[in-house]
């Protein structure tokens, strides 16, 4: 049993079982207000799965892509969860989250904010069901996608404004049912996928006051 | 009922701080600060702080169990600054403040970081004689006496708090109405061709200057300025006045006298920050003047401070350096102080308030 969190898009909690699938899920649209609501969805998630935090194996964060600030509230929330339960952290992608289930090629796309979007692309599902990431994630210009992508043409354009922590809470006990390693998308460095670099000019020395 | 254990946690700047108290005694003041990250750009990012927060979290909070040897269940509460500060950094905070207290079904306090500046003079330390800067030992972890006046200084506030009650009553007197006081610091260092953060460097190069060598403006302190913003402060004209006079020298070809520049700068900083705190003392009657914020770090600060204290028949309180910059220990012994007093828990769906008012003492 899994509690999974993702703030990607909006914020979304679960928690999860292999065999009962999705126990409790609660989301707000919300992209602003992650901070706010945290506490209150992970908490109601929870007393409607009608079960204890003890119960739990682990704790599933969603990594991104997505806006930062809003990224970080999901990822710093799972990884105190996991260290006050003591229990396992499992960084995922929250692409993945979207394309899970999918059967054909899939482009997913989500907003990056400042006319930018995240991509990814996968060529459809393996035997287990989970998705087969072929590309990215990656960050392109809005209206780019077509020439950034090999093969645009041959993929269906999944462009999600919500990434359900039900379906990256599920995704992370199939992944876990059939033995594979969670890490792959992290070079064995679980941080947040930010692709973007921090927007910082360098001091060029100091100005001059007087003309 | 014996004094409630409580872990702090603080993000609303560049230092990530978990800080475990007792009551008022100190168990733990771990910090893990990103000021070299920042170091390069002149001053913070915040992009850049938010990440560091985010990485530096876990593993701080478990370096603070291990020091004050606690386990995370034997935790009466837990504290987080909810503001004012770098909105984005507070969040990381918060976030990870709330998941911890719904794991471990712990209540939930969010309170105001300025309030725990000011709170911070209550942890009674055994810290070595090297890392106090207050000349009386004995004072360290005394009760507060109210009411008392404290100014703040640091690079991300400059604030006069006159405090009636740490837990229920702080006014705001005054604040900066442009730069924080440590980024004036940060400024003038820079055209001095000094290192970030400009605080310490100053201090250094100011040695052997003479500190009235060059008389810069001292801010909002002309009759007029006084009428409307009496406890005000303001740093960018001085800062670019000393801009303006280093460009002269240079444009005649003389070399800037470094030494002079930073003291006469540094008097002129010092200057306003106490003759403001003093002039708030003497008016509302409180003999009594509290001083918190990293700025405190400076020598010439806490010098001057004693003099203009003692020549006024203040009480000066100065919490050791450790505990004046930014740190979870504060943030914990607010918290400690608001059950204490018997106050609830904060509600779950506060938020990061980047503004947050110094009345606002808990969310
Ligand atoms: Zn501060």
């Amino acid at each position: 049993m899994l509690l999974a969190i993702d703030t990607s898009a909006g914020t979304s909690v679960a928690v999860v079982d292999r065999e009962g699938g999705i126990l409790a899920e609660h989301s707000s649209d919300d992209t602003r207000r992650h901070a706010e609501v945290i506490g209150t969805l992970i908490a109601r998630s929870i007393a409607d799965a009608g079960i204890e935090v003890a119960d739990l194996s682990g704790v599933v964060a969603g990594m991104g892509p997505g806006p930062f600030t809003g990224l970080r509230v999901g990822i710093a929330a799972a990884r105190a969860f996991a260290l006050g339960a003591g229990k396992l952290i499992i960084p995922a992608v929250s692409h993945d989250a979207i394309a899970f289930g999918c059967t054909a090629p899939t482009l997913v796309a989500t907003d990056a904010r400042r006319r930018e979007v995240y991509w990814s692309t996968y060529s459809g599902s393996d035997a287990a069901g989970l998705p087969i990431r072929t590309n990215g994630p990656g960050l392109v210009r809005v209206g780019e996608l077509e020439t950034a992508v090999d093969g645009f043409a041959g993929y269906r354009l999944l462009e999600a404004a919500t990434v359900s922590a039900g379906a990256l809470g599920m995704l992370a006990e199939t992944m876990f049912a059939n033995g594979r390693a969670f890490d792959d998308a992290f070079d064995g460095r679980p941080g947040a996928l930010y692709l973007r670099s921090p927007d910082v000019t360098m001091s060029s020395g100091p100005k001059r006051v007087t003309s | 009922m014996s004094a409630p254990l409580v872990l702090g946690i603080e993000s609303s700047c560049d230092e990530t701080g978990i800080g475990i108290v007792r009551g008022t005694e100190l168990l733990a003041n771990v910090i893990s600060s990103s000021m070299d990250q920042h170091a390069r750009y002149g001053g913070v990012v915040p992009e850049v702080a938010a990440r560091a927060h985010l990485e530096a979290m876990v593993p701080a909070i478990e370096q603070a169990l291990s020091e004050a040897d606690v386990t995370l269940a034997e935790l009466d509460a837990i504290a987080v600054t909810s503001g004012p500060g770098l909105a984005g950094a507070l969040m990381v905070g918060v976030g990870a403040a709330k998941a911890l207290a719904v794991a471990l079904d712990k209540p939930l306090y969010a309170v105001n970081h300025l309030v725990g500046h000011v709170g911070a003079d209550l942890i009674r330390t055994d810290l070595t004689s090297t890392d106090l800067s207050s000349t009386d030992l004995t004072r360290n972890g005394e009760p507060l006496e109210y009411p008392t006046i404290a100014l703040l200084v640091s690079g991300g506030h400059t604030s006069l708090l006159l405090v009636r009650d740490l837990v229920s009553d702080v006014e705001l007197l005054g604040e900066t109405i442009d730069d924080a006081a440590g980024e004036a610091f940060d400024k003038v260092a820079r055209l001095l061709g000094l290192p970030y953060p400009g605080g310490p460097h100053i201090d250094r190069v100011a040695v052997g200057g003479d500190p009235k060598a060059i008389r810069f403006p001292r801010g909002l302190s002309l009759p007029k300025d006084m009428e409307k913003h009496r406890y005000d402060f303001s740093f960018s004209g001085l800062k670019t006045a000393v801009a303006r006079w280093v460009e002269r020298e240079q444009d005649a070809g003389s070399e800037v006298p470094v030494a002079d520049v930073a003291a006469s700068f540094r008097e002129a900083v010092v200057d306003v920050l106490l003759t403001k705190a003093v002039a708030a003392c003497t008016d509302l009657g409180v003999p009594r003047l509290l001083l918190g914020g990293g700025v405190v770090a400076n020598a010439r600060v806490r010098e001057l401070a004693a003099e203009r204290c003692v020549a006024a028949g203040i009480r000066l309180r100065i919490p050791p350096l450790s505990l004046c910059t930014d740190n979870g220990a504060m943030i914990a012994a607010l918290g400690a102080q608001l059950i204490m007093a018997g106050h609830a828990p904060s509600t779950l769906d506060f938020g990061a308030d980047s503004t947050l008012p110094v009345t606002t003492i808990q969310v």
